[in-house]
């Protein structure tokens, strides 16, 4: 039993999801409780997606449990089936349902249903989202995937982008143009954007790009073996990563290692003299391993920063995380538990966290700026600009996120600076109002700080009404980001009525006046 | 006391059929109500015994991360304790001392069971008794499911407050007891009217502490808050207090007649609970008509989400004229949300439980004005053309009583406001969204 506060994986069948729902044309019977269903919201929300995730969950109850779950995941198998008429089916249990032990993969075996039906073997107590995503990949391409002619034109397939992937959706485009540049088309991407029967294709090309270990490398590794395809290892992300995988590439297709630079932006904006003070910045480097490392790379080399801490959540790729931290003369923080991370950065007090969504949160409590390098996600991971971490462009957005961080942490720097100047002073009004400006005391010594709040009346922003006591008081119940309006808004309501006094009364008045 | 509800003459909804369908449902389980349950209770922790996808469930629900230590966390299961190699009762007992002596601040440990924990019949009501003695008198520990399993999404609450009424001190005398988890300045507003009208004294659960002075007894009388508190209701009744049921305080309407229940019961003068209601309840019914401007004569459809769907109905078609075409609900407690449907006139499907894809089939077929309904379905429907009103607001946002009518009204009339404001009609939509075509410089077809 181990005592967890934040999660930076779920557990491995959403990573089936990630799989399922970023293809089309495949359905997921998913043996689970009702409450399971909340993994729908991770893509209708975090991501928009338009269409509800393929996903047909049994939702047992504990009534079911002495009665017959193994019929009522039968039922739910054959209506999916005959509602979504998908091309594959994935079936499998999720962590409850793994303990009722009802087998939905040799269930649905036997029923017969017209199309493959792939079980999923994800042990919930064991592994997390990345291992789900990874091993139901592999389950998918194993059953559909067959050695075949090559295409006549060399192509690659792109594998690893899933639903709810940090970037993915952009990242596939800068990369197939890398590959464009070379000559090189893509077959498939998969498992996001391809159907079962693109996978049952996908022995046609002549080499894999493997864009996120995390989620494709299983499947990779499969297809080296048994359809002969190479797979490429470095990740292009960052300008010397991009350098070297069209090296790679060409090194695998035999084609001329051409880079178009044209766009290439970052290395001209960080040699220009406005980008000095980003110099030996001490950052810490934390999330999943591919993008860590990658990460790393281009802060100590692309961007002058001092790397003084690194490491992921994902002990499947500890080993290489930590063998490039000794490259780098740091220990590697090799952890999912948050708080650890949260101790480590404190103790390292970095000027500059690249990290999760999770990390975002540390550097708002401590104060260090942060940019998010890497899943879990947030909503705001997914901008309607095009933003890419791979490639050319890539690395364009990589110099202008990480910078953005510090330039804000200067403002918000020079803000706290102010803070507790009379004039930014909680308790001052607006510096413009000259009437609410504190008055020098009388006997020539500092000016006292806060004149305001001692008398229960206040004189409102115009001068003119007093707001009582009590509903002063009413009034700071109100969140502070709306505070300010519903202020103004009371006090016009009471200037337009030649009221005087606001009470209690008045501000829900005037609330019910606005309200809309 | 105040004019009794015009009811509809064509009768109400309290003897119409219930469609009852059995499929996948679509809801959060009880879980989720920790969410809110940690913030009311200020000094209690909420300890979930379960696995990552409960702890992944907490996270998500709980949208962003505003703590670095939150007052909840998950014990995950492992493999060990399945396979019975660790006495699970040890292990906790562990976890527990560890997380007690890091966090002194916490008074009341709630041990919360999940979908595993009940699978695996890991018994936390001994756990909870034995860790109570162990760490008395500073620490209460009691326990009670949230599991997806016996529990949906706002029962979650019921079940936590429901745990907390037998070790309630005996308390016989004379009190109002409120119950339900309020924002402050909602259960304020409540209490400040309540004693206008020389009500008291009144008590609330849950208390915003352990040591707050909170009993129950014969003399206690109870109004809820909320529509999905059955089993608290129940305890309470066990323990001698007495229900005053009345429709939920929604709107001005619903907030008239709750008041009203109680005021009846404390015997208070007509003028005077008119004399504190007036100007209140005017500004409810001046605050509805205005927020509810673009409701009138538009259709809503409910999905079961909180139990709260049938109070809301009622108050949707009563004070914002609008249609109501299916009002589903996880579960109805015609003991309690009765009075309401009195008030709903018939003509809507009512519906329990759900079969989800079939309960959007008659979504789609009805093609109402609004649909309220959760996370996972709202964007999906949206695409479809279909406005939609997250239900998990109406738990998180105040919208309970006079001054906050406007606001619920407002809640509805936004998604609306919002379809007609937009002018991107124009824009195709043949080549949707789909959440993996990027947009780069060579975006199109390969």
């Amino acid at each position: 039993m181990k005592l967890t506060v934040w999660t930076y994986e779920g557990p491995p069948h959403v990573g089936a999801m990630r799989v399922a729902t970023g293809m089309t044309g495949l359905h997921y019977v998913l043996h689970a409780p009702q409450g399971d269903t909340y993994a729908d919201l991770l893509f209708t929300m975090i991501e928009r997606r338009d269409h509800r995730p393929p996903v047909t969950y049994t939702t047992f109850q504990a009534r079911d449990l002495g009665a017959d779950t193994a019929n009522l995941f039968k039922s739910a198998a054959q209506d999916a089936y005959d509602r979504f008429r998908p091309e594959a089916i994935i079936v499998g249990a999720s962590c409850t349902a793994e303990l009722i032990q009802d087998d939905p993969g040799g269930m649905a075996e036997t029923m017969g249903l017209p199309v493959p039906v792939i079980p999923l073997e994800l042990p919930s107590y064991q592994r997390k989202e990345n291992f789900g995503a990874d091993e139901t990949f592999f389950q998918i391409v194993k059953t559909l995937a067959k050695p075949m002619a090559r295409t006549k034109q060399i192509t690659a397939n792109l594998i690893g982008p899933t639903a709810l992937g940090f970037r993915h959706r952009d990242d596939i485009q800068e990369v197939t143009t890398l590959l464009s540049d070379m000559g090189i088309s893509v077959n498939v991407v998969a498992p996001m954007t391809s159907s079962p029967q693109d996978i049952s294709r996908m022995g046609a090309a002549h080499f894999n790009v493997l864009m996120y270990p995390e989620t494709g490398e299983s499947a990779a590794r499969w297809m080296a073996r048994e359809l002969d395809q190479p797979y490429t290892k470095v990740v292009p992300i960052g300008v010397g990563a991009t350098q070297d995988f069209v090296a790679e590439v060409a090194g695998i297709t035999g084609r001329d290692a051409y880079l178009d630079t044209s766009r290439l932006r970052l290395p001209w904006y960080s040699k220009s003299v406005d980008s000095t003070y980003l110099t030996g910045k001490r950052v810490f480097i934390f999330g999943d391993g591919t993008h860590v490392m990658a990460a790393a790379r281009v802060a100590r080399d692309e961007m002058g920063f001092e790397v003084v801490g690194m490491g992921c959540y994902n002990r499947e790729l500890a080993r290489p995380v930590r063998a490039m931290a000794k490259d780098f003369g740091i220990a590697a923080t090799i952890t999912d538990d948050y708080l650890e991370v949260e101790r480590v950065i404190e103790a390292l007090q970095p000027e500059m966290i690249l990290g999760t969504q999770m990390e975002r949160h540390i550097g708002k409590r401590l104060g260090i700026p942060c940019a998010v390098i890497s899943a879990p996600v947030h909503v705001q991971d997914f901008p309607a600009r095009y933003s890419p971490q791979m490639g050319i462009e890539g690395a364009n957005v990589l110099f202008d996120t990480w910078v953005h961080p510090l330039v804000m942490g200067l403002e918000e720097h020079l803000l706290h600076m102010f803070r507790d100047d009379f004039e930014f002073h909680d308790a001052a009004g607006a510096s413009h109002h000259g009437g609410s400006a504190p008055a020098a005391s009388a006997d020539g010594g500092p000016a006292p700080q806060t004149p305001r709040g001692i008398s229960g009346q206040k004189k409102s922003e115009s001068g003119d009404v007093i707001w009582l006591d009590a509903a002063e008081r009413e009034l700071k119940k109100i969140p502070f980001f709306v505070r300010g309006k519903a202020r103004r808004n009371t006090e016009s309501f009471a200037a337009e009525r030649g009221v005087g006094e606001i009470s209690v009364d008045t501000l829900y008045e005037a609330k019910a006046h606005f309200a809309r | 006391m105040t004019e009794l509800p015009r009811l509809p003459s064509a009768g109400g909804c309290r003897d119409t059929p219930i469609l009852k369908q059995r499929g996948q449902r679509e809801v959060f389980c009880g879980l989720t109500g920790i969410i809110w349950l940690h913030r009311k209770m200020q000094d209690a922790f909420f300890l979930v015994i379960g696995s990552r996808t409960c702890a992944h469930l907490l996270q998500s629900a709980a949208g962003v991360m505003i703590f670095a230590e939150p007052r909840f966390g998950t014990a995950i299961l492992e493999e060990t304790d399945l396979a019975g190699l660790a006495d699970a009762q040890d292990e906790l007992d562990k976890v527990v001392n560890e997380l007690l002596a890091r966090r002194p601040d916490i008074k009341q440990l709630f041990l919360v069971g999940s979908c595993p924990s009940e699978v695996i019949k890991l018994d936390l009501a001994k756990a909870a008794e034995r860790m109570s003695q162990t760490h008395a008198p500073h620490v209460r520990v009691l326990n009670f499911s949230g599991s997806g399993i016996e529990t949906t999404f706002t029962q979650g609450e019921d079940a936590c407050l429901a745990s907390m009424v037998p070790v309630l001190p005996k308390d016989d005398q004379r009190q109002l007891l409120l119950v339900g988890a309020l924002p402050d300045v909602v259960e304020e507003q409540a209490i400040g009217l309540l004693e206008a009208m020389g009500i008291g004294p009144i008590k609330v659960l849950p208390a915003p502490r352990a040591t707050d002075d909170l009993g129950v007894g014969s003399g206690t009388v109870y109004a809820l808050t909320q529509p999905f508190l059955g089993d608290t209701h129940d305890a309470l009744t066990r323990r001698g207090a007495r229900h005053l049921p009345a429709p939920f305080p929604f709107g001005e309407e619903g907030t008239t007649q709750w008041l009203a229940a109680i005021a009846t019961e404390f015997g208070v003068a007509p003028d005077l609970f008119e004399q504190v209601t007036a100007a209140p309840r005017a500004r409810a019914r001046k605050a509805i008509s205005q927020a509810s401007e673009n409701l009138r004569g538009k259709s809503v459809f409910f999905f079961p989400d909180s139990q709260l769907e049938i109070p809301l109905a009622r108050f949707l078609t009563r004070e914002c004229s609008m249609d109501a075409i299916e009002v589903s609900a996880p579960f109805i407690h015609k003991g309690i949300v009765g009075p309401d449907l009195d008030m709903l006139a018939s003509g809507p499907t009512i519906s329990e439980g759900q079969d989800v894809d079939l309960q959007l089939d008659r979504a789609r077929d009805a093609r109402p004005d609004l649909i309220v309904c959760g996370l996972g379905l709202a964007n999906p429907l949206e695409a479809e053309g279909l406005a939609t009103k997250w239900a998990i607001e109406l738990v998180f946002t105040p919208v309970h009583f006079y001054e906050q009518a406007g606001d619920l009204a407002g809640l509805f009339s936004r998604p609306i406001r919002r379809a007609e404001t937009l002018k991107l009609n124009s824009v195709s939509f043949d080549e949707k969204y789909r959440g993996d075509v990027g947009a780069g410089p060579h975006a199109g077809p390969q």
